[in-house]
């Protein structure tokens, strides 16, 4: 088996475990390599709206609150923000992806959820300054969002 | 004019001691004889003391002549300065109690009744405290920020107050400052301690889960992957009361983080919630408080968000509140103190403890004026012997100020004007920087400046001085940065200091306003518009990147005021303020 059937393999069983988000943040591996369509314009692509057309097919989501964000409220360290999102109370999820909107290409990720998966990732994203983080659930062809703002500070001055 | 301990109580009686309670809770409250005699009240007397910044001596500290609330905190506590504060917690103008808790009449008032702290005398009043009570009915709290702020504390790393803390008997601390040693340094210096170091908010990061350099630590928790112990259990008056601990959740943003690269904080609230739930079940407590470093708004809102929690004793933002603010939630009700700054007061609070259950409280938050606090002989010659080496230093007489010099307050105040000043003229810069600390002592018109009110001022483990060329975009973008971390109008944004102080620049600041929009009419001293392309020569210290290059501040500082015999500043570069009339927390 070739390296790529193997992380694909890996992938396709248990995306959304911990390790292989992990994996993932620390660079380990490239979701280029792995997925079979990379859609490649929605990850260059330089606006949120292009971004969620590319992965989800629309710009115009509602906001769901059966999906939680967490994100620290400022970040300690812009380059590695630590992110988890939870869509366990939908059910049928079949892709979580996580958009930083203030970033030069918004999109960070989009996670695949095989059949049995649990709906939750948790990976670290890079970001640039102070913008809404967007999760973008789909689930049998609905597609639904939440958001939370992560501040990236210059810091100091603290009392 | 310095009173006696009889005139003061004399003075007392005439003036009225009852003005210090909040006139709803203890209008009926027999009037004491003097201040330090607390009726006692309940089975259980919770002591706090917080954000002392390594005080062992007596000092003068004015409170802050502008202190703004924005968004839902505009006129709350503890956004109320002067005559508003007074007023709201129903304290007698020109009253000893006034001028602990406001600025008003400083100087005239700082003569009469003199200093203020000092470990000697807070260490008599724990100890009156605790006869009067029984030491088994007593729980001494400290918030943190007490390892960091004087020259003694930096040379010693912390060391010299861990000592004084062990003297004085405190029982459970938390942190902010402390981290900004070396960690090794903060794992030893907490060895020594011989209370307890509680936080639920700091958590090994990920890199440091592989292979963490303080295993062994006892604190450290290899199951919840905390690096300290998040909470304790004492018996006090035959309850049980649990105290959890939560540390300053920005001390990797607002300090170095190259000293804590292993621990990430956060305020947490989920956390703190699941732990009061857990400590709830499992420990069976009778009372449940957290000893907080989060700073006032904050934890005010994490009040109303976490239920389960009895009292919050709260600390960072150095708000010397009279009287809790009751914050309802969807449990209850939770009790948020603020205990101030400096060594300058101990909050006390009784409780009424029957059938797992508060019933009642009393607070009062106890101004330590030393002429009226005998100094405690054993703690006096322990100061004394950590002073000794560094005496001759410490007591070089700088200059005289022309002026009270005090840092407290949301924009420059005096002695950082001085600094401002130092900075441009020493270094050679347009433009100066210096941090909007909340600490640093006072000095009055015509005292001494000495060198322990330099160290003071400016004693933190990153003092290296910068000078550089920035675009005047970049230092708006600075003052945008630091001003919303002031005034943003959700808490958990804020990260409890006050605005970076500048020398040789003006403008004008609209605190309610969004980032972005706050900072305009940027100006030289001379009246020329900032040019956002345009570079200017900027001088500062306290980086919390990498570190700067230059000499230590207070070498800096020192030297600036060697050249003068009497300091004075020539211009505050205050902001205008815009949007701000009637706002009960300006003066």
């Amino acid at each position: 088996m070739s390296t790529d059937t193997k992380r694909r393999l890996f992938l396709k069983g248990t995306l959304a475990s911990g390790v292989v988000a992990l994996a993932a943040g620390a660079g380990l591996i490239n979701p280029r390599q792995v997925l079979a369509a990379w859609p490649k314009s929605a990850f260059e692509a330089k606006s949120v709206s292009e971004a969620m057309k590319g992965i989800a097919g629309t710009d115009t989501a509602a906001g769901n609150d059966k999906i939680t964000i967490k994100a620290p409220d400022i970040a300690e360290n812009g380059a590695v923000v630590p992110v988890k999102v939870d869509a366990t109370k939908i059910s049928g999820v079949d892709s979580i992806a996580i958009i930083a909107e203030k970033n030069p290409t918004p999109l960070i990720a989009n996670f695949k959820m095989g059949k049995s998966t649990h709906a939750f990732v948790s990976t670290r994203i890079k970001m640039g300054k102070t913008s809404n983080v967007i999760a973008v659930v789909s689930a049998g062809g609905s597609v639904s969002t939440a958001r939370k703002e992560v501040k990236v500070t210059i810091g100091g001055c603290g009392g | 004019m310095t009173i006696s301990r009889r005139e003061f109580i004399r003075l007392m009686g005439m003036a009225g001691a009852a003005g210090m309670l909040p006139a709803s809770t203890f209008a009926a409250a027999k009037r004491p004889s003097d201040l330090y005699e607390i009726p006692k009240f309940g089975n259980v007397c919770l002591m706090h003391m917080t954000d002392c910044h390594a005080q062992l001596n007596p000092v003068y500290f004015r409170e802050p002549s502008v202190n703004l609330g924005v968004g839902n905190a505009y006129g709350k506590a503890p956004h109320l300065v002067g005559n508003a504060m007074l007023k709201h917690f129903g304290i007698e103008n020109n009253s000893i109690e006034a001028h602990a808790f406001s600025y008003l009449n400083f100087d005239e008032a700082s003569r009469a009744y003199g200093k203020v702290g000092g470990f000697a005398h807070l260490a008599s009043l724990v100890k009156r405290i605790r006869s009067e009570r029984g030491n088994e009915n007593t729980l001494l709290m400290d918030g943190g920020d007490t390892w960091q702020g004087s020259g003694t504390a930096y040379w010693t790393r912390g060391k010299d107050m861990v000592g004084a803390c062990n003297l004085l008997g405190v029982d459970v601390m938390t942190g902010h400052w402390e981290f900004t040693y070396k960690d090794k340094e903060v794992i030893e210096n907490i060895g020594e301690f011989k209370g307890e170091f509680i936080a639920q908010n700091i958590h090994l990061n990920e890199d440091a889960q592989f292979d963490y350099k303080f295993s062994e630590f006892s604190g450290y928790n290899e199951d919840d992957n905390r690096a300290f112990k998040p909470y304790t259990i004492k018996n006090v008056g035959g309850a049980r009361v649990a105290v959890i601990g939560q540390a300053f959740p920005y001390t990797p943003i607002a300090n170095p983080q190259r000293f804590m690269p292993d621990w990430t904080f956060g305020i947490k609230d989920d956390a703190m919630q699941e732990m009061v739930d857990q400590v709830r079940e499992t420990e069976k407590p009778d009372v449940v408080v957290v000893l907080s470093h989060n700073g006032m708004d904050v934890d005010l809102k994490m009040a109303s968000r976490v239920t389960g929690i009895d009292a919050i004793f709260g600390g960072h933002t150095h708000d010397g509140m009279p009287a809790p603010t009751v914050v309802k939630n969807p449990g209850g009700k939770t009790l948020v103190t603020n205990a101030g700054s400096n060594g300058k007061f101990l909050g006390v609070m009784d409780l009424d403890v029957r059938g797992g259950k508060v019933r009642d409280f009393r607070y009062r938050l106890v101004p330590i004026f030393s002429n009226q606090l005998p100094a405690d002989h054993e703690m006096q010659s322990y100061i004394d012997n950590v002073r000794k080496p560094y005496k001759d230093v410490l007591e070089e007489k700088l200059a005289v100020a022309g002026e009270t010099l005090y840092r407290r307050g949301n924009f420059n105040g005096t002695f950082d004007q001085i600094i401002c000043d130092a900075l441009n003229t020493v270094n050679d810069s347009q433009i100066s920087l210096s941090p909007g600390f909340r600490w640093g002592t006072t000095v009055l018109p015509g005292q001494n400046i000495t060198m322990d009110h330099v160290m003071d001022q400016t004693c933190i483990t990153y003092p290296e001085t910068y000078r550089r060329e920035m675009s005047g975009e970049d230092i708006k973008l600075i003052l945008e940065d630091v001003c919303d971390n002031l005034f943003n109008d959700d808490p958990y944004f804020q990260q409890g200091g006050d605005m970076v102080r500048v020398g040789g620049l003006d403008y004008v600041c609209r605190p309610n306003n969004k980032m972005g929009k706050r900072i305009s009419n940027m100006t030289l001293d001379d009246g020329t518009p900032i040019d956002a392309s345009k570079k200017y020569v900027v001088g500062g210290w306290a980086t919390v990147g990498s570190k700067s290059p230059g000499r230590p501040i207070w070498d800096v500082v020192a030297d600036y005021m060697r050249l003068q015999e009497t300091v004075s500043i020539k211009k505050l570069n205050t902001p205008k303020l815009v949007g701000v009339d009637g706002n009960p927390g300006v003066g």
